[in-house]
């Protein structure tokens, strides 16, 4: 007989190899088609699995943050609104081919400085951030048939201010159709993951792309204020929380800049008693527990029909048992490191008050490592709808769990939340799931699956969830302007 | 516009499965047995393809590897099932199944030889006193299953008697799918009563769903359950003579069925995919599949099989790759 095979599951390490991701030990900003120093102080970005130094970037200042403005405002005005839209997608093509050949790089740099597990970085985040670039590519020679008519022009120079959770992706999603429609853009990534977006210049160096069309800029919320409320910017987008969202409202207000929000979330997964169980089991877990929790439109409630809801809180404890947690770069990791030592602490915050408000916390039983920061799956059970648990984004891998009795009470329950980013029924009769779809405030709705996305579908929410839509022809008329004069600085 | 049609419902009572009364009740009937299975939890064929993809991203490493090679050795039906089969042939198969890899006497044994029922002789004849491999025959007018039952159970009782260790069956896919899912019942139940040995003792019978011509996993749930109402020891995907054979969503849909037995009555249903399965790349898949989704007490050749013919070739040439760090070829593996 062969070594007991109940040890089958310990599989051997199988981490991905570092080697082919060379850095260099600091990065300044990309300003006008180069790296230049900038004027602000260094910082380190750290592995959250580690905690280790990974390379310094530079702090945009005020200064550096109007030298990106000009280098964009300069490239607009000469070059790229100026260039026919098929060869601003030839220039997009290239882009997306070049995330493709660097896939394996790009996939290992996240992994590293995001603490996503590899298999997520390299099967969805770098996929997903090609195909967007692929998709713009394809409207910046038909802008005329987006829907707005055809006296389309761009609006002149973007700021974008993304998140950390998905840094490359969701700077696809703020590029690709800025690009597309003839805008110029200065990027900012989150503080803690910057490490994609400086990938990401080398790759707009080998593309060829023209000065100053993207200018990529690092710091932190500094940094990303100075970039919004600079007075030569016509179109803010911003990706975050809603606490900042609302200030960068506010700080745009009464200008004419235009602005789409992309906020937080507190998603129902709706999970009704005819539901393919087995599917909606994976489904829950991919709602909450995919990207450690890091994500918007995750399905952090769940709202289970009453009857099946033992069964189904059972199944899926015995499911996140199975889990791996550890090494992101591991390549059979499920569950990768929180992405910073301040996320973490809101998760055991929020965590703490649900035990507090009398909710019953069961964490999955695996081995936390030693450095780095990290949360077991967590799942809630007992969950009132006026616990905080069942009210705030908490943005880690912690499910609420809430039962329902009649689809009317879903609906209501679901509704009962100042977001409406997304949503997800289980349910295997269609007449049902459209029902049900038709009476939620979401954005997006999944049903029968959950946490797909596609570039050709629009992405956005309701309420404090955020305003106007990423994705799909949607995503390039927020980056469109109908106005038949050009427009020129907004001071 | 024709109406479907629905197959009359009978209150006639089925055979006394102890299994059926025990979890459908006292009344098995045609009625009882459909409104069972139609209650079950759909299955949705998009999210479970998804699932059963995802096992194949597992990267199995090293001593991992090593420890899977060999289990996949140990969970084997070695088969033959040809209409041009001779005792020769199987004598030789028996012989590889005792000694998988000549050059490597640490190699482990297979689990089963599979043969026709007429075959059974020689490889009793062929393993003589050895009894840790065993004999597994394919009865039951096998692989069509058109055959009267009481054919069936002759060509079951006969393979038995030669000193079959375990059956394998299959269902009328006929009767199943126009909803006479009463009479596939009663066909499992007589079948494992033929089963049964003089003294007493039964071979174990693995039930043969052949998925290929089931069409949905909807189906392949209801049939999975069937079968185990029925007594089935085991429930296996194919015959390997009808394409597609064993898939791995059609396997993971079979393996959820059985952890759901477990956790109904604390009773361990096999599962055995059989037909299509060739590599050991492929093989592994599995046994991450059936690790991650029953558990790795499943690994064993009396809760696991794999019925192939060209995979334990492939098993042997990558075992010598991780013993000596170099690729072989065919002409190092014999031929079974």
């Amino acid at each position: 007989m062969p070594d007991a095979p109940e040890g089958f599951l310990d599989y051997a390490p199988a981490p991905e190899s570092t080697s082919l991701l060379s850095l260099k030990e600091q990065y300044g900003l990309f300003i006008n088609g180069d790296f230049v120093e900038g004027s602000g102080s260094p910082f380190a970005t750290i592995s959250p699995a580690t905690e280790k130094t990974i390379t310094h970037v530079t702090e945009a200042s005020e200064g550096d943050v109007d030298a990106a403005v000009q280098a964009a405002r300069g490239a607009f005005d000469t070059t790229w609104s100026r260039m026919s839209g098929s060869e601003r997608g030839k220039y997009l093509f290239r882009i997306a081919r070049l995330i493709q050949e660097r896939a394996r790089e790009l996939a290992v740099a996240e992994t590293l400085d995001n603490g996503k597990p590899i298999k997520e970085s390299r099967d969805v985040d770098v996929p997903l951030a090609a195909a967007w670039f692929f998709y713009y590519a394809g409207w910046a020679d038909k802008l005329e048939y987006a829907g707005a008519g055809p006296q389309v022009r761009p609006l002149g120079v973007a700021a974008q201010v993304i998140p950390w959770n998905f840094p490359l992706l969701m700077l696809a999603w703020k590029i690709a159709p800025a690009l597309a429609a003839g805008n110029t853009v200065v990027i900012k990534p989150a503080e803690t993951t910057p490490l994609s977006a400086l990938l990401f210049a080398e790759i707009l160096q080998q593309a060829d792309l023209p000065p100053g069309v993207v200018n990529i800029i690092t710091g932190a919320g500094t940094t990303g204020r100075f970039l919004v409320e600079h007075p030569d910017v016509n179109k803010v987008a911003f990706t975050g929380s809603t606490a900042v969202g609302r200030e960068i409202a506010r700080a745009v207000a009464g200008t004419d800049k235009k602005l789409t929000l992309e906020l937080g979330g507190k998603a129902a997964n709706i999970v009704f008693d005819d539901a393919p169980l087995e599917q909606a089991i994976e489904g829950i877990v991919d709602g909450i527990f995919f990207n450690q929790g890091h994500v918007c439109c995750a399905g952090s409630r769940l709202l289970v029909q009453e009857n099946i809801e033992e069964e189904v809180v059972s199944r899926l404890k015995e499911r996140l048992s199975t889990l791996r947690l550890g090494d992101p770069l591991d390549k059979n990791t499920d569950i990768g490191a929180v992405n910073s030592a301040a996320q973490l602490e809101r998760i055991r915050t929020l965590s703490q008050a649900g035990e507090e408000e009398g909710a019953e916390r069961w964490s999955a039983p695996c081995t936390i490592p030693d450095q780095g920061f990290w949360w077991a799956p967590t799942v809630f059970t007992g969950v009132e709808t006026s616990h905080r648990i069942a009210r705030e984004e908490i943005f880690g891998p912690v499910l609420s769990v809430m039962s329902f009795r009649t689809p009317a009470e879903a609906i209501a329950k679901a509704n009962n939340t100042p977001y409406g980013l997304s949503a997800g029924i289980w349910s295997d009769k269609g007449s049902k799931v459209l029902a049900v779809a038709d009476k939620l405030h979401a954005g997006v709705i999944w049903s029968n699956t959950y946490n797909r996305f596609d570039p050709a579908s629009p992405f956005g929410g309701y309420k404090e969830s955020g305003y106007g839509r990423e994705g799909g022809r949607h995503g390039l008329l927020a980056y469109l302007s109908t106005a038949t004069t050009r427009k020129g600085r907004t001071r | 516009m024709a109406t479907a049609k629905i197959p009359e419902a009978t209150s006639t009572l089925l055979a006394p499965a102890e299994r059926a009364l025990q979890v459908i009740g006292g009344d098995v009937s045609d009625a009882s047995l459909r409104q069972y299975l139609e209650g079950l939890s759909p299955v949705d064929a998009v999210g479970l393809h998804a699932r059963a993809a995802s096992f194949q991203t597992r990267s199995i490493k090293a001593a991992s590897k090593k420890t899977a090679l060999d289990t996949i050795i140990t969970l084997t039906d070695l088969t033959t099932l040809e209409g041009a089969d001779t005792r020769g042939k199987v004598r030789s198969l028996v012989a590889k199944a005792i000694t998988p890899d000549a050059g490597d006497p640490s190699t482990p044994t297979v689990a089963a030889v599979c043969v026709y029922g007429d075959m059974v002789p020689h490889v009793r004849e062929a393993l003589g006193a050895r009894t840790d491999i065993a004999i597994a025959a394919v009865a039951t007018a096998f692989p069509s299953g058109r055959a009267s039952l009481a054919v069936k159970i002759a060509d079951t009782k006969d393979a038995v008697a030669a000193g079959a260790d375990e059956i394998d069956m299959v269902i009328d896919r006929g009767a199943f799918l126009s909803g006479r899912y009463g009479e596939v019942f009663d066909q499992i139940v007589a079948v494992k009563e033929a089963c049964r040995r003089a003294d007493g003792t039964y071979a174990h019978l693995k039930v043969i769903l052949e998925t290929g011509e089931l069409n949905t996993y909807d189906n392949v749930r209801k049939a999975s359950w069937l079968a185990i109402l029925a007594g089935g020891d085991f429930i296996k995907t194919s015959t390997g003579k009808v394409s597609p054979a064993a898939t791995m969503p059609v396997t993971l849909t079979m393996l959820h069925v059985v952890r759901d037995w477990k956790r109904l009555t604390g009773e361990n249903i096999g599962v055995k995919p059989a037909g299509g399965i060739r590599s050991s790349k492929d093989a592994i898949r599995y046994l991450v599949m059936v690790a991650e989704t029953v558990g790795s007490t499943w690994l064993h050749p009396h809760l696991f099989r794999f019925g192939a013919s060209s995979l334990l070739n492939d098993v042997l040439l990558q075992r010598q790759k991780m013993t000596t760090g170099r690729y072989s070829g065919s002409a190092y593996v014999t031929e079974g």
